[in-house]
């Protein structure tokens, strides 16, 4: 990142650390987000995610490190912080038993949105979130991707220029989580930096930049396309052929040979050089009388990606502790 | 402190107070069957207490003594016996409270020697009721054997100046007719606000904590003077209401002479509500689950107040160290406070003792409660 984009960059970790007790939930995690950017975070279940979103917001303290959101210092001026962030919780928390219009009232208050203004601002979350005409439904009675729509129009009412969004699509039905995800590149056209944490790991595609987390720690932060490119540490070829085991076993030898997995019917091979591979696998695979259909390159999803670098790190780990 | 976030944090309180009626029902219904049913359960006065007796005698003067009973308001002869075997029973069934025994040489004594006695069958299982009617029979009895010594001075020529020297006139103050109602109802108005205050409010911040709205709540600027002020604003009206509800049943109701103001009413009234309404946020905060919070505030507001308050129990008939007690009670103040506006007329300066106690006290709580309330979750 070069000296302009950190001038312009909406928030800013450096070295964050969270313990509770003797548990590490965020263990040293630094990273920046640019205006406008749409940053993923992902990782399993307990991974920390949250735990960070919480920090950046104020409403868990650091253990160490420093967090800083629209320039401000969260540990020093929570409040000053607040006013210029838009926030969606893991669990849904608006009023359940509030309408619709209520609810967006109650948030227009909250944040002292110029009555001026308010009307036309919770026009704009109504039909972004396609609530026109239910403005008088208890919020209770919508089904999940209108509550989760409705939950973001709230957090963006106030013109917020940062959103730390947690698990916006969880349980949320795939036609409404793509609906979403537009709703977030809609925002940052218009220059709102976002966060956005979740557990599918196809929606990392919709970021621009993706920070994979396990355990606490970030162990990979690039845009989706240089993640599939680089992150492995290689390139991947399919290598398709009768004896899968005896050619795994072979395979895992090979010179180049980084790693090797099965995959269905056929081996992923994790080489460092995708062209000499496949000029020579298929000859080293002969010399041991085994033999290759098909060798060929082929660019890794995010899934691959991602389920490489967990397994990884976490055995790493485990060799360590 | 921004009025704007107050005002949209009280609109959002009343819309989920309309919405619940399990606080609506807390705030209105509640005081109105309280105040009935203490207004007519708590009464100390004794009056008709079931009477027995059993007259050995049966002659013109015995018959004479029980007249003077039944003549009492505090006592209803309702069974008359003939046998100490049924005396027992009737005593034993719980028929009467007391047995009156006259003996079979009642007026024979009476006019030869001048001094006999009656017999009386107390059943003290509850000993303030015993003690209380056999103050009333003693009475009963000295105001016959006061009669009879008078006829008999008339008899010697004498007159009455010469044998009563001196006599005790008394003039009873502010509850005139010694009605303990007068003085049970204004405090229980106390008892009533106090529970309910503290159990409205104790809900307030444990409902946020349970239905998972805090998080997003403490995520955004609103500061906790905000919160508090925007909460507790909606059911500061409440209070008024019910208080207005149940002071109006204690004057036109119960009859309980009303001698102050209603400026005095209404500032002493507010004070205390501010007390028992953030007595309950605190605990709401401290607390954050509904029932457990609704819990602990009917314990801390409905025992002290009533036992320790001074709205039944006197609290100069204490023993010295529980005396010291009731002066953390910040009911008691409202109990002095309320009596006295009630019974006595007082007004703002006679009672700025217990209003200065009332102010420190609800300074106190709400600092707490402002200090306990954490825009964090860690």
């Amino acid at each position: 990142m070069n000296a302009d984009q950190a001038a312009e960059a909406q928030v800013v970790a450096e070295n964050l650390v969270k313990r509770f007790g003797s548990f590490v939930a965020v263990d040293n995690v630094s990273f920046r987000i640019a205006r406008g950017e749409i940053m993923g975070f992902l990782g399993p279940n307990g991974a920390g995610k949250s735990t960070i979103i919480r920090v950046l917001c104020g409403l868990l303290r650091p253990s160490a490190g420093r967090a800083i959101v629209a320039g401000i210092d969260v540990t020093r001026d929570p409040e000053g912080v607040r006013e210029r962030i838009g926030y969606m919780s893991q669990k849904f928390s608006l009023y359940r038993d509030l309408t619709v219009e209520e609810n967006l009232k109650f948030f227009g208050g909250i944040y002292r949105v110029p009555r001026a203004e308010l009307r036309e601002r919770m026009r704009f979350a109504i039909d972004m979130a396609g609530l026109a005409g239910r403005e008088h439904a208890i919020v209770a009675t919508l089904a999940g991707g209108w509550q989760q729509r409705l939950a973001l129009g709230c957090a963006v009412l106030h013109r917020p220029p940062i959103l730390f969004l947690d698990e916006p699509t969880s349980g949320v039905e795939p036609a409404s989580r793509r609906r979403f995800w537009e709703l977030i590149h809609t925002l940052a056209a218009d220059g709102v930096s976002i966060l956005v944490s979740t557990h599918y790991m196809d929606e990392a595609e919709y970021c621009d930049r993706a920070a994979l987390i396990n355990q606490g720690r970030l162990i990979a932060l690039d845009s989706p396309a240089a993640l599939r490119r680089t992150a492995l540490g290689g390139e991947l070829l399919l290598v398709e052929c009768d004896a899968l085991g005896p050619a795994l076993d072979a395979l895992t030898q090979a010179p180049g040979v980084i790693d090797c997995s099965v995959f269905g019917s056929a081996l992923h091979v994790l080489v460092a050089d995708a062209e000499q591979g496949r000029r020579e696998l298929p000859a080293f695979l002969a010399s041991r009388g085994l033999s290759a259909s098909r060798v060929e390159r082929i660019a890794p999803s995010l899934e691959d990606v991602f389920v490489q670098l967990i397994a990884a790190d976490t055995t790493k780990r485990r060799e360590a502790a | 402190m921004k009025l704007r976030r107050v005002k949209a944090i009280a609109a959002k309180e009343v819309l989920q107070i309309w919405r619940d009626p399990r606080s609506l029902m807390i705030a209105l219904l509640l005081p109105f069957t309280q105040m009935f049913l203490f207004g007519y359960g708590v009464n100390l006065d004794l009056k008709h207490i079931p009477t027995c007796t059993f007259d050995r005698e049966g002659s013109q003067q015995s018959q004479d003594l029980f007249k003077r009973f039944q003549a009492s308001n505090y006592f209803a002869i309702t069974r008359n016996v003939d046998s100490y075997g049924a005396l027992v029973a009737a005593i034993d069934r719980a028929d009467c409270k007391i047995a009156v025994v006259v003996p079979p040489d009642f007026s024979e004594r009476l006019n030869d020697v001048g001094t006999t006695s009656v017999q009386a069958i107390l059943d003290a299982t509850d000993d303030n009721t015993a003690n209380i009617a056999i103050g009333y029979a003693t009475a009963v009895v000295q105001g016959y054997s006061s009669d009879v010594q008078l006829a008999w001075l008339d008899r010697q020529g004498e007159t009455l100046q010469q044998v009563q020297p001196l006599v005790v006139q008394s003039r009873v103050w502010f509850n005139e007719d010694l009605e303990s109602r007068n003085f049970i109802i204004p405090g229980l108005v106390a008892v009533i606000m106090a529970l309910v205050g503290a159990q409205l409010t104790s809900l307030t911040i444990a409902r946020e904590w349970e239905r998972g709205t805090m998080e997003l709540l403490i995520s955004t600027p609103v500061r906790k003077s905000e919160v508090m002020v925007g909460k507790l604003a909606p059911y500061l009206v409440l209070g008024w209401i019910d208080a207005a509800f149940c002071l109006a049943m204690a004057g036109l109701w119960f009859g309980v002479p009303f001698r102050g103001t209603l400026l005095t009413l209404f500032v002493t009234t507010t004070l205390f509500l501010a007390v028992v309404l953030s007595i309950g946020y605190l605990l709401s905060v401290l607390i954050p689950n509904q029932a457990g919070a609704s819990q602990v505030a009917l314990l801390v507001t409905m025992i002290p107040t009533v036992l320790l308050s001074g709205y039944v129990f006197p609290i100069d008939q204490m023993p010295w160290f529980i005396q010291q007690i009731t002066y953390l009670i910040y009911s008691r103040y409202y109990v002095t406070i309320i009596k006295a506006v009630f019974l006595k007329g007082s007004g703002i300066p006679e009672l700025a003792l217990p209003i200065l106690f009332l102010t420190i006290y609800a300074t106190a709580v709400v600092v707490l409660a402002l200090r306990a309330f954490r825009k964090r979750l860690d």
